[in-house]
Parts: structure tokens; C-alpha cells; sequence
């Protein structure tokens, strides 16, 4: 549905897309996710025609944008735009949503049941007659989503929708999501900085750093196999140690700051790697306790942490270097855990994830 | 001090009698400048508009020329107007000078500059979201065009009644172009509330020149209200 080769952008000779390849299938939620200022905005700018890009192509349903300029108001009528900040027209909620479909000669017969029936989808049926600008900012990115909507997309580009919505605003927004893509096979690109609404709507995500997609992958894939040190850091692994790889009794190894780690699959002898070991996958467990199982990694340590988080506690244990798990309170208790305690830390290989280091 | 206190009570006498004079000098006040700001807006929109929405090189210089324009000297418009229009300018021959005709020609001239820059301050007041969201719901160029002027109205609305607000209160043109003439029938009298204010004064009718003020003040007030009304919408 939109295919993208070597995308770049410059704003004043400053790039913001240094090439950026992928592709996004026709039905699918793709999400672009990545930190503040990493392009996203910019590369759903791109392809909704509103920005040209310095270089590469862009093909939408098999249209290079770039050369077929004559198709470009055809092409962008193809899509549907919702923005991150919530913008209505001084008008009322009605004539909002209507305006696409005035846009494309729609007569007002017609106008209206869609339009009702938009307002009812995004639950704001009733809604019609009231001005646009005394509504909240949920409501009116709500307006924003139907008035996208409502001129029957192929593809919706969505610029992180969520971002500036409370809780509830963006739970609704989301099920909306998933209800237009379930419901009518609309293809949806959106983009946010919340890696979790990525993974709870997304069926591919896509990894923007530094202007070029460090991982393109479904939610697993990212969330469990990152593809460098930077997107594991992003997705949320807290243990990320630095080492070198080693051979060990014919298992390989990695030797990081006086430690010798196992992990399922590495790379020869010599490569620096990094390992991301999720802190969900760590056990603690007292110094004196049973020894682990033969084949986990075990890694005596001194408790230098214990942060609240919620319901859990981020405890973070000294090994040589600093792991972090996540226990719940309860747990904490039972173990006696406080600052200075001496524990052993274990996981299995399997847990860990070696990627090169950067 | 007691000959000001009898002027508000001799004005306000004028004012609720209806006094004929100062009616009909207040009406047609009102005429020449509606008519100047009316002129003015179906220059003064399409042009910010074609300023605004164009790409052409000098396009700022040019929008600091008009915001410098802003506080031009009325009686340099005045002076500039009495040349063209005066027997001996190149259009002596509409014998136009001292006709209200010649009036509303200075006070749209004084008044366009504010009225395009502030048009032009509208449409860039409009939200760059509001401008993609156009664009992403498939506006063609002219619906694009439109819809922005549309979401600019209000704002628009204020620049019109601003310009309104500054035609009714000069008074240099209307004295020079207009020459201030008290004719017999109402069309080919030029005096206005600002020349009528500035002659009474200079004769000592306090009490006339209060009262004339008074309504003057009450025609900006209500402009004002226009233009903070339309503001908050």
C-alpha cells in the first residue's frame, strides 16, 4: 500500500530522514514509533503529500508521488490525516466533519447521514449543532478522527493522536483504532512515543532513530529481540550490559566488568556485543538460598536500590555490574530485601539478548 | 470650569432633542466613512488574501512597507488627494475636490494599508494545523483558498471595523479634500463630526463641539465593542 525507498528529508540542510526504507501492507495498523524528534511527524507528512521529500520515493497503492504530480490531489484524497494537536474549524461539529465530503462535491442529502453516523462512531452523537472550538481536547480529537473518517480513507495517517489526551480520551481514540481498521479494512499509520500503544495496537511497528528505521518488526519482535542497543533502550530493557564475547568450555560467553554471562545465541570470539536482559526475567533470590538450576546464569551481588514503582519495586542489585529487577512489594518483604543485602541474581541464557554494540 | 459643565448640558440637549444640525453632520459622517471602509474591504481582503497566499520575491519588504503605511499622517494622505484631485492635478477634470466623493476617496487611501496588513495578520493567525488539515482532507487550491479566509473571518471582521474606526476619526483628509462646507442640501456638504468638532471649537461653541464629541465617542465605542465581540468568538 505504501511502499518507502530511501526517504530523505532536510529542513535548511539540516536532515531529519536520513533514508528511510520499508513498507506498509494493505489492511495492516502499522506503527511508527521512536523518541521526540526522531522524524515521525515529519516522515506521515511526507506521505500524506504535505511535505516533499529531498530525496527517495514514495509509491502510494504503486504511485510515485514525486513524478505522478498530477495525481497528487487524487492520491492525497486516498487518505485521511488526524493531527497530534487537536484543530477544529470555527464552525460547528457537524460542518467539521462534513467538510471532506463538501471538498469532494458531496451534496447535503448525503452529507448528513454520514455525518450522524461518523458523530455516533466516535460517540458523540448529539454532538452536531455544537460548536466545535467549546468542545475539550479529546472530544475534539474525536471530531478530528471522524472528520478523517468520514471520507472513507484507504489509508489513515495518524500523527501521534494520543499525545496530548487524558487516560480515558485515549483509551476511546484506541478502540477506535482497532474498530475502523476491524471494521472497514482501513490500512492506519500512525505514529506516537508510547512504545506500549504501539504494542497494543500495532500489527507491525517500525523503530525511527536518527532518521532511518533501526527495526521494522511486529510488536514480539521489538519488544523481545531488539535490533541494536538503542531501540532495547527505547522499548524499555533496563539491563543492558556491554561485553565481549569469549569462548567457555566450549559454551560461549560474554565477559563484561568481571562477570561471565551465558546467553542463548552470540557471535564469535572477540565481538563486542550488548546483552538486554529484561528485568522481568531476573530472579532474586538470598544469598543462601538453593543454588539455582544448572545452566542458569547465577550472579552473587549486594542490593544497592529499592525505587517504588506502583505496585512493584525496582530493586537493583551491584554484580559486578548493575541489574535490575522488578519484585512485588510483597516479595520484597518476604526476602527481607533492603540496601546492603546479598542476593543472587539468575536468569536464564534464553533470557538473554545480544545485539552488536553500537 | 462652569462654561464646561453648561457645554455637557447644552450637548446633551442637542444630542437628545435630535438637533437637526448635529444629525444630519453625524449621518454623514457615518456615510462617507462606511462608504470609504466598504470600498476599502473590496480592495483591502482580496489583496492581503493575494499577499498572503502568494510567493514572490519582496514579499516581506513589501508587507513592512504596508505596516509602516499603518501610521500614515492623515493630513499627508489630505495633502496627496488635494493634489491629484485640485483643477491643476491630473484629475482636476472629475471637478471633485470639497464633494464628500472626494472624502471617501482620501479616507479609503488612509485606511487600506491597516486593513490589508491586518488582513494578512488574520490568515497568518490561522492555525498551520487548521492549514494541513485542509490539505489532507483534499482541498483543491481554491477550496483550500477559501476555507482559510473562512476560518480567518472574525479576525477579518476586526481589521474592517478597525479601518472604519480610523476613517470616522481622522480629521486632516476630511478638512483638506472635504474643506469642511456646510451646503444647503446633504449631499454636497462635507462637514463631517471631526471638521464640524475642530471649527466650533475655533469659534467657542463648546457646547456644539462637546456634543459632537460625544456621539463621536459613542460611534468608536460601539466600534470598539464590534471588534472585541467579534474577537472572542
Amino acid at each position: 500500500m505504501i511502499e518507502l525507498e530511501g526517504v530523505r528529508k532536510e529542513f535548511d540542510g539540516k536532515s531529519v530522514l536520513s533514508g528511510v526504507t520499508g513498507r506498509v501492507e494493505r489492511g495492516e495498523i502499522f506503527a511508527v514509533i521512536g523518541p521526540s524528534g526522531s522524524g515521525k511527524s515529519t516522515l506521515l507528512r511526507l506521505v500524506d503529500l504535505l511535505d516533499t521529500p529531498t530525496g527517495g520515493t514514495i509509491r502510494i497503492k504503486g504511485a510515485d508521488i514525486r513524478r505522478e504530480l498530477g495525481k497528487s490531489l487524487s492520491v492525497r484524497r486516498m487518505m485521511g490525516m488526524v493531527f497530534q494537536k487537536p484543530a477544529v474549524f470555527n464552525t460547528t461539529v457537524a460542518e467539521n466533519i462534513a467538510v471532506g465530503l463538501r471538498f469532494r462535491g458531496a451534496r447535503d442529502a448525503a452529507v448528513k447521514p454520514k455525518v450522524e453516523e461518523a458523530l455516533d462512531t466516535v460517540g458523540l452523537a448529539g454532538y452536531g449543532e455544537r460548536r466545535a472550538r467549546t468542545l475539550s481536547g479529546g472530544e475534539m480529537q474525536r471530531v478530528a478522527l471522524a472528520r478523517a473518517m468520514v471520507i472513507e480513507p484507504e489509508i489513515l495517517l495518524m500523527d501521534e493522536p494520543t499525545a496530548n489526551l487524558d487516560p480515558v480520551s485515549v483509551a476511546t481514540i484506541e478502540s477506535l483504532v482497532l474498530r475502523i481498521n476491524r471494521d472497514l479494512g482501513t490500512t492506519i499509520v500512525f505514529s506516537t512515543h508510547d512504545m506500549y500503544q504501539g504494542q497494543r495496537l500495532a500489527h507491525r511497528i517500525g523503530v525511527l532513530m536518527n532518521g532511518t528505521f533501526a527495526q521494522v518488526g511486529t510488536p514480539r519482535e521489538v519488544f523481545t529481540v531488539p535490533a541494536t542497543r538503542e531501540v532495547a533502550r527505547f522499548v524499555g530493557i533496563e539491563n543492558i550490559v556491554d561485553g565481549v564475547v569469549v569462548g567457555e568450555d566450549g559454551n560461549a560467553a560474554v565477559e563484561a566488568g568481571g562477570i561471565r554471562v551465558r546467553a542463548a545465541a552470540l557471535p564469535g570470539p572477540g565481538e563486542k556485543v550488548s546483552l538486554c536482559i529484561r528485568s522481568e526475567d531476573l530472579r532474586i533470590t538470598p544469598a543462601d538460598a538453593a543454588k539455582a538450576p544448572p545452566g542458569r546464569n547465577a550472579l552473587p551481588g549486594i542490593v544497592t536500590a529499592i525505587v517504588p514503582r506502583g505496585p512493584f519495586s525496582r530493586v537493583t542489585v551491584d554484580c559486578g555490574v548493575a541489574l535490575s529487577s522488578v519484585l512485588s512489594w510483597k516479595r520484597v518483604d518476604d526476602l527481607d530485601l533492603r540496601e546492603g543485602s546479598r542476593v543472587v541474581v539468575s536468569f536464564a541464557p534464553e533470557s538473554v539478548h545480544a545485539v552488536g554494540a553500537d | 470650569m462652569y462654561e464646561i459643565i453648561e457645554g455637557i448640558i447644552e450637548a446633551a440637549r442637542l444630542i437628545v432633542t435630535l438637533d437637526p444640525d448635529v444629525m444630519a453632520i453625524s449621518a454623514r459622517s457615518i456615510v462617507i466613512s462606511l462608504t470609504a471602509t466598504v470600498v476599502a474591504t473590496l480592495v483591502a481582503v482580496p489583496l492581503g488574501a493575494a499577499i498572503y497566499f502568494g510567493t514572490f520575491p519582496g514579499k516581506k519588504s513589501l508587507i513592512n512597507l504596508i505596516q509602516t503605511l499603518y501610521s500614515l499622517p492623515t493630513v499627508i494622505v489630505g495633502l496627496l488627494i488635494f493634489l491629484l484631485l485640485s483643477r491643476v492635478g491630473p484629475f482636476g477634470f472629475f471637478r471633485l475636490l470639497f464633494t464628500p466623493t472626494a472624502m471617501i476617496i482620501a479616507q479609503t487611501v488612509l485606511i487600506l494599508p491597516i486593513m490589508t496588513g491586518l488582513t494578512i495578520s488574520a490568515l497568518s493567525g490561522v492555525d498551520p494545523v487548521i492549514r494541513d488539515t485542509l490539505r489532507s482532507l483534499g482541498a483543491t487550491r481554491f477550496q483550500f483558498l477559501k476555507s482559510v479566509m473562512k476560518e480567518a473571518r472574525f479576525a477579518i471582521l476586526a481589521a474592517v471595523a478597525v479601518g472604519f474606526g480610523r476613517a470616522i476619526s481622522e480629521v486632516g483628509a476630511a478638512i483638506l479634500v472635504g474643506g469642511n462646507i456646510m451646503a444647503s442640501s446633504f449631499a454636497s456638504s462635507t462637514r463631517v463630526l471631526t471638521t464640524a468638532i475642530s471649527l466650533e471649537t475655533s469659534m467657542g461653541n463648546i457646547s456644539q463641539s462637546i456634543a459632537l464629541g460625544i456621539i463621536l465617542l459613542v460611534i468608536a465605542l460601539a466600534v470598539n465593542l464590534v471588534i472585541t465581540t467579534i474577537q472572542h468568538r
